[in-house]
C-alpha cells in the first residue's frame, strides 16, 4: 500500500481539529490558573488589595508569564479561525438538510460548539475592555496604604512620595513605577449591576462550552479508552460546572457583600 | 394500524424532490417497517402510480443495505436495530411518520429513498485492506493475539457499513465509519504493517469524497446499529497522529 503524499496534520481535517483540542485544552489550562488569581479577590481588607495588586504587577512584568500569555493570545485566534474553517467545511457536507431533525444522541452543548464560543468570544471583548484595557491604558488608581502612602510596583512603601507620569518621585529620585490599584477597578465594576449580571450569565455559554468541549479535546488526541473513557466524561462535567461557578461567585459575592470583602 | 406518512419522492438524482403524503390503512402491528412500504407500494403498482424506491436486502439486520431517516432518526425510533428491524409497533396508531433518504453530499440520492453509498467503497478502496502475505488460515491461528485485542478488533469488524453515523452526523462525516475498519484492523498484527498508510490514505479519501469532520457530538455511536463505539473514533485519532509524527 502507497502512502498518499500531501496529507497531515495541516491540510486534514482531523489535523485542523487536533489543533482545536490543543489550544482548547491550553485555554482550559489557563482557565484554571485565571480562576486561582482572581480568588485572591476574595481574601479581605487591605490584605486582599494588597495582594491581588502584587499578582498584577507579577503578571504583567515577570518574562515568563508574559512568554506564556503570547501563546495565549495566539492559541485563541487559531482556536476561533479553526473553528471557522471547520463549522465551514461541516456544513458544506450536508446542502440539503432533513425536514425533521431530532438531535437524538447528541447533547445541545455539543451541537452548538460555535454560537457558544461566539458568546464567550464576545464575552471575552468586554472583558478585555473592562479591566485589560484600563489596567495597561486607562485611567488607573494607584495603590496607597491605609496611611494613604504610596507603593512602588515593587512593594516599597513611600511615605513622602510623590507622584508623576506613574513614576513615583522621593528626594528627586525615580523610584519606578506605582503599583496600580486593580483591585480597586474591579471592586467599582462588581458594585454594578449590570457588569454583575453579565459576567455570571456569560459563565452559562463558557460551562456548556466546557462540558463538551474538555472531554471533546482528550477525544480528538486520542486520549480516550477502556474505564479512562467513563471518567473523562465525569470529569469534564465536574470541570465545565466548578470552573463557571467559582469565577460566577467572585461578582456575586463583591456585589453582594460588599463590606465583608473591600 | 393506520398510519400518515410523508415520504421524500425525488425522480433522479438532477429533480429537486418533494414530500408526498400517503394514508396507509389495515397495517398489522407485528409488520415491519419495510414491509409495510411493500403493502404501500402494492397498491400504488395496482393503481398505477411509481412505487416508492427504497434499499434493502437480507431484512434481518446483517446486510447494511437499507436505511431510511425516520421521524429524523435514522433507522428509526428502535436503539441498535436496523430499519428492516424496525416493526410498526414502536409507532402509534394514526401517527403521521416522515420517511427520508440517508443526507449527505457524499451520498447523492439515486431516487426517492436511495443513496449511493459508493463513496464507502472507495474508502475502502484507498486502505481498507491487507496487501501483505499474511499466508494460509493455520499461519493466522498461529499467531497469538491477546483476546482484549481480539474482542476490540471484532467489535469494530461489527461495522456493516451501513452508513447511519453519517446520516446521524450534523457535520455528515464518516468518522465512524472509517474509524471501525481502521480499527479492526489497527487491533491485529496482519494490521499493523501497513497502519499508517491505511489511516491517512482512508481519511484523505474520507474529505475527498466530500464528508464533513468530526466534533465528538456522538450522535453516530448512539444511532449505530451495531454499536459501534467512540472509542474508535480516539484510536483514528491516535493512528493518525502516529501516522503523521512518525513518517
Amino acid at each position: 500500500m502507497e502512502k498518499r503524499a500531501h496529507y497531515g496534520l495541516i491540510r486534514s481535517l482531523v489535523g485542523k481539529k487536533i489543533f482545536m483540542a490543543l489550544t482548547g485544552l491550553f485555554l482550559c489550562l489557563f482557565l484554571v490558573a485565571h480562576l486561582s488569581g482572581n480568588l485572591q479577590l476574595l481574601i479581605p481588607g487591605y490584605k486582599g488589595r494588597l495582594q491581588f495588586n502584587n499578582y498584577a504587577v507579577f503578571m504583567t512584568t515577570f518574562p515568563l508569564v508574559k512568554m506564556v500569555s503570547y501563546v495565549l493570545y495566539v492559541s485563541i485566534v487559531i482556536h476561533v479561525l479553526d473553528a471557522l474553517v471547520l463549522t465551514w467545511r461541516n456544513r458544506k457536507a450536508r446542502k440539503v438538510d432533513y425536514a425533521v431533525k431530532s438531535g437524538y444522541g447528541s447533547s445541545l452543548a455539543s451541537r452548538n460548539m460555535g454560537v457558544l464560543g461566539t458568546l464567550i468570544l464576545v464575552f471575552l471583548v468586554v472583558h478585555l475592555a473592562n479591566f485589560w484595557y484600563v489596567y495597561k491604558f486607562g485611567q488607573t488608581p494607584y495603590m496607597t496604604t491605609p496611611e494613604g502612602h504610596y507603593i512602588t510596583a515593587k512593594g516599597e512603601v513611600l511615605p513622602d512620595a510623590e507622584l508623576r507620569d506613574g513614576h513615583l518621585f522621593a528626594g528627586g529620585l525615580d523610584k519606578g513605577p506605582a503599583m496600580k490599584d486593580l483591585y480597586e477597578v474591579v471592586r467599582q465594576a462588581f458594585s454594578e449591576f449590570w457588569i454583575v449580571a453579565l459576567y455570571v450569565l456569560s459563565m452559562v455559554p463558557l460551562g456548556f462550552h466546557l462540558v463538551h468541549g474538555f472531554q471533546s479535546g482528550f477525544q480528538t488526541l486520542g486520549l480516550r479508552s477502556g474505564r479512562w473513557a467513563g471518567l473523562l466524561q465525569k470529569t469534564s462535567l465536574a470541570f465545565g460546572i466548578i470552573i463557571p461557578a467559582l469565577f460566577a461567585v467572585i461578582p456575586l459575592l463583591l456585589f453582594f457583600l460588599p463590606e465583608k470583602f473591600n | 394500524m393506520k398510519v400518515f406518512l410523508k415520504v421524500w419522492r425525488q425522480k433522479n438524482s438532477e429533480d429537486s424532490g418533494r414530500f408526498v403524503d400517503y394514508t396507509v390503512e389495515d397495517i398489522s402491528p407485528d409488520m415491519s417497517f419495510l414491509e409495510m412500504l411493500d403493502v404501500l407500494n402494492n397498491r400504488l403498482i395496482r393503481e398505477g402510480q411509481e412505487p416508492i424506491a427504497f434499499d434493502h436486502d437480507c431484512r434481518e439486520g446483517i446486510c447494511g443495505t437499507c436505511g431510511l431517516v425516520i421521524n429524523g432518526r435514522p433507522h428509526g425510533p428502535v436503539h441498535r436495530a436496523t430499519t428492516c428491524q424496525v416493526h410498526m409497533r414502536h409507532f402509534r396508531d394514526g401517527e403521521t411518520i416522515v420517511v427520508e433518504p440517508w443526507r449527505a453530499n457524499a451520498f447523492p440520492v439515486i431516487k426517492d429513498l436511495v443513496v449511493d453509498r459508493s463513496a464507502f467503497d472507495r474508502i475502502i478502496q484507498a486502505g481498507g485492506y491487507v496487501s501483505v502475505n499474511t499466508g494460509q488460515a493455520p499461519d493466522g491461528n498461529a499467531i497469538p493475539i491477546q483476546k482484549e485485542e481480539a474482542s476490540k478488533a471484532f467489535d469494530a469488524a461489527t461495522c456493516i457499513g451501513c452508513g447511519a453515523c453519517v446520516a446521524a452526523c450534523k457535520n455528515a462525516s464518516a468518522m465512524l465509519f472509517v474509524s471501525a475498519k481502521v480499527a479492526h484492523l489497527a487491533h491485529l498484527p496482519q494490521g499493523r504493517i501497513e497502519a499508517k498508510e491505511r489511516v491517512i490514505n482512508m481519511l484523505s479519501q474520507m474529505e475527498e469524497e466530500g464528508f464533513g469532520g468530526c466534533t465528538n457530538t456522538g450522535a453516530c455511536e448512539a444511532e449505530c446499529p451495531k454499536g459501534i463505539s467512540l472509542e474508535n473514533i480516539a484510536l483514528l485519532n491516535r493512528e493518525f497522529l502516529k501516522a503523521c509524527l512518525t513518517s
